[in-house]
């Protein structure tokens, strides 16, 4: 006798593999990602669009700072122009734009402050906005320094940047561990975001299949040879090691790509980015603290045994969910009434990821970590910071009981759902279903 | 083949089983008729153990049905259709494997099938490029080909054009030849009553009647019989029920508490009788007759 579930897992499988959505869909995600990644690196190394700036700077504030490579300024003579020659001589000209400062009564800042103008032939950009801002208000603070008798010399002398090193102290002596509170953060969120993709991408179409079973129609001739829980199950294992393969072939891939254009195609981009990206952290702190302390003080067999653990124990939890949903419903249309409250738990895990990554043993993260539809995500986030241990396996436990009751329930309604044809189903029908 | 037991079934509105007792022969063409939710498929679907009597017991030879039984069993249901994007072939074979056949014995099954029905080029499409009657086909050769004992057919006709109907009709009277029970459910009475040897009429949930098809026909006989005459012919005294005029000459139908020895051997006198016979009263006839008189008859 075969093994129907066995087969049913390899029709699923295999049927699925074999679509033309499947390899697209595998090939152009990690296209994706990588172009995610590679693109700023790219946009950072391209050749900056220069710009020439016309300035009259009736108050004399600016001159004779000349700008940048990218923002030249070029002075005009208040003598000669005023604001409205300016602008037509900007038209007439090859700048690019002009600003306009005025002296207002006297010497004031505040004046000057509220009235600074600037026309461009195009929309100003933000960037050229910020670094005519920037360069005003240095002046302008300069300037004010001076009229209180201070020297900017001096303030710029006394202008002192802390960096704190942070460290977990274990609970025996010598056990200090340094923090990296920024690299848990960004694992944790990862994980999290990762998980809450796999189950929602994936159990959505358990539902579709079961839904395409029934109005198919072909259900009962299926359900006459196998039971209808191996039926579900078999769709529920078949889907997933469509999901496991398919994340493995992106892990692979985006990775893959990554590491030939990084060190290939646009080397020198890569070299920038890593040396002085705007958002990259400062390279020389972190290796004050030490980029592998900062690793090793991670517990990565826990981190990854857990992602391992919630991304499936997650996925079987919501699948069966969804395929009670299909089975209660004729057509796709029909399930948004039934969407939200299942998957609301999962939004809530997410939206709350931050709150949780602020404080990952506050009560908000523990109950969270607890409750089955919540904890997959919650936990996941919270994995890296070290939490303790009991609450790991609690969390689990109660993930994996309710997987079974679930299932249990779920399968219940499967049952009478798949059979049921041409019913507006409620959540009312559904319970009834349950004591079938 | 099939025995049935105060099979009951309760749905949460309604009863649609109640104290069901069928037997159904060995070797039989067994008609499972009722008007549309009488509860012959909720009977069916029992058999098929998709679902579970509430109270009562199905043997299926002389053992309750086990979960191994369903190999033993093909089922074309009701509501039937197949995966629309995936090939034939491979969805047949799916199917037999599922019924518990090795890969080989469902290959070598199938291919022997989709020559027998001319269906050899089907193999490699997808079921969405078929034609409807192409696909009736093929739903018809998973139900057989695990070669079951047991062959039920939910409304097997409606849905199939009259060629296939045909060609279904053939091969079903071939694999009961060759052994098989079979069991066709249906409410139009008079599509199955040709193939039927045996019946059982459900309304309700509840058997009105069941046995051989001739023996019920025979028992509900009424006194109607049917003279054909070569000319038309004075039936005065009897009660006429009808006259109209064949091809083979005039028929003249008479209810008669008696059978109508004299008029017969009158009229063969005469040289003018070209047929006589006795007119037993179709199912559908008798079904109506039970309902409206509420006429139960115990098991004959």
């Amino acid at each position: 006798m075969n093994n129907p579930i066995l087969l049913i897992i390899q029709r699923e499988f295999l049927t699925r593999i074999r679509k033309k959505t499947f390899l697209l869909i595998t090939i152009l995600a990690p296209l994706l990602f990588a172009a995610l990644m590679i693109v700023p690196g790219i946009l950072a190394s391209m050749p900056e669009d220069n710009k020439s700036i016309l300035v009259l700077d009736e108050p004399s504030l600016l001159m004779p700072e000349n700008g940048t490579e990218q923002y030249a300024l070029e002075y005009l003579n208040p003598g000669e122009f005023d604001l409205e020659s300016a602008k037509s001589h900007l038209r007439n000209s090859e700048f690019d734009a002009l600003l306009y400062i005025p002296s207002g009564e006297g010497w004031d800042p505040d004046f000057i402050k509220r009235n600074v103008l600037a026309y461009g032939k195009e929309d100003i950009s933000i960037d050229m906005q910020r670094f005519l801002e920037n360069q005003l208000e240095d002046k302008i603070n300069k300037q004010k320094l001076l009229e209180q008798g201070v020297d900017p010399e001096v303030v710029a002398q006394t202008k002192t940047q802390v960096s704190l090193k942070s460290f977990t102290l274990g609970e025996e002596e010598g056990q200090e561990e340094t923090s990296a509170t920024p690299l848990k953060m960004g694992l944790g969120y990862i994980a999290g975001m990762l998980i809450y993709f796999f189950i929602f991408f994936y159990s959505v179409q358990v539902m579709r299949g079961v839904i395409e079973e029934k109005t198919s129609r072909i259900v009962e001739v299926i359900i006459s040879s196998v039971r209808p829980y191996q039926l579900m199950l078999g769709k529920i294992l078949g889907i997933g090691l469509v999901g496991v393969v398919q994340f493995l072939i992106w892990i692979v891939l985006s990775t893959g790509i990554y590491f030939v254009v990084s060190q290939f195609v646009f080397p020198e981009a890569f070299a920038d980015q890593a040396a002085m990206g705007p958002n990259a952290p400062d390279l020389s702190e972190m290796e004050n603290v030490g980029v592998f302390d900062m690793i090793r003080s991670i517990n990565f067999p826990l981190v990854l045994g857990g992602f391992a653990f919630y991304f499936f124990a997650g996925y079987f939890l919501y699948s069966a969910l969804f395929a009670a949903l299909g089975s209660a419903i004729d057509q796709e249309a029909d399930s948004q009434q039934f969407m939200l409250p299942v998957t609301a738990p999962m939004i809530i895990a997410i939206v709350t990821a931050m709150n949780v990554i602020q404080e990952p043993n506050g009560p908000l993260a523990f109950w969270m970590s607890m409750i089955p539809l919540t904890s997959p995500i919650t936990m996941m986030i919270r994995l890296p910071f070290g939490i303790p241990i009991w609450q790991v396996f609690l969390s689990g436990a109660i993930l994996v009981g309710s997987f079974f009751a679930v299932v249990g329930l779920a399968g219940k309604i499967y049952r009478v759902g798949i059979l049921m044809y041409g019913k507006k189903v409620t959540w009312k029908e559904l319970y009834k279903w349950l004591k079938y | 083949m099939i025995t049935a037991k105060k099979v009951t079934k309760q749905y949460s509105q309604k009863l649609a089983l109640d104290g069901v007792d069928l037997n159904i022969p060995k070797g039989s063409i067994y008609g499972l008729l009722g008007p549309n939710g009488a509860g012959k498929t909720s009977f069916i679907r029992i058999m098929n153990q998709i679902t579970a009597p509430d109270s009562g017991e199905v043997l299926f030879g002389d053992q309750p049905l086990k979960p191994s039984d369903i190999s033993r069993i093909g089922y074309l249901p009701e509501e039937r259709g197949l995966y629309k994007k995936m090939k034939v072939g491979e969805q047949v074979l799916y199917l037999a494997k599922l019924k518990g056949l090795t890969a080989a014995e469902a290959k070598e099954r199938s291919k022997e099938w989709f020559k027998r029905l001319d269906m050899v080029s089907f193999w490699d499409k997808k079921v969405e490029d078929l034609s409807k009657g192409m696909a009736q086909k093929v739903q018809f050769v998973t139900t057989v080909l695990h070669e079951p004992e047991l062959l039920i057919f939910d409304e097997p006709f409606t849905g199939f054009d009259p060629i296939n109907t045909n060609l279904i009709k053939d091969e079903i009277k071939r694999l009961n030849a060759n052994g098989a029970t079979v069991i066709f459910s249906t409410h139009r009475m008079e599509s199955v009553e040709e193939i039927c040897n045996h019946i059982g009429l459900i309304n309700n949930g509840e058997v009105m009647i069941e046995g051989p098809l001739l023996d019920i026909r025979k028992q509900f006989k009424d006194g109607t019989y049917s003279f054909t005459t070569s000319q038309p012919t004075d039936f005065a005294g009897q009660e006429v029920v009808s006259t109209d005029e064949l091809h083979t000459g005039h028929r003249t139908i008479i209810k008669s508490a008696t059978y109508p020895k004299e008029l017969v051997s009158k009229l063969a006198d005469e040289g003018i009788l070209v047929g006589f016979e006795e007119v037993l009263p179709r199912v559908g006839e008798i079904f109506i007759d039970i309902v409206k008189n509420g006429t139960q008859i115990a098991e004959s």
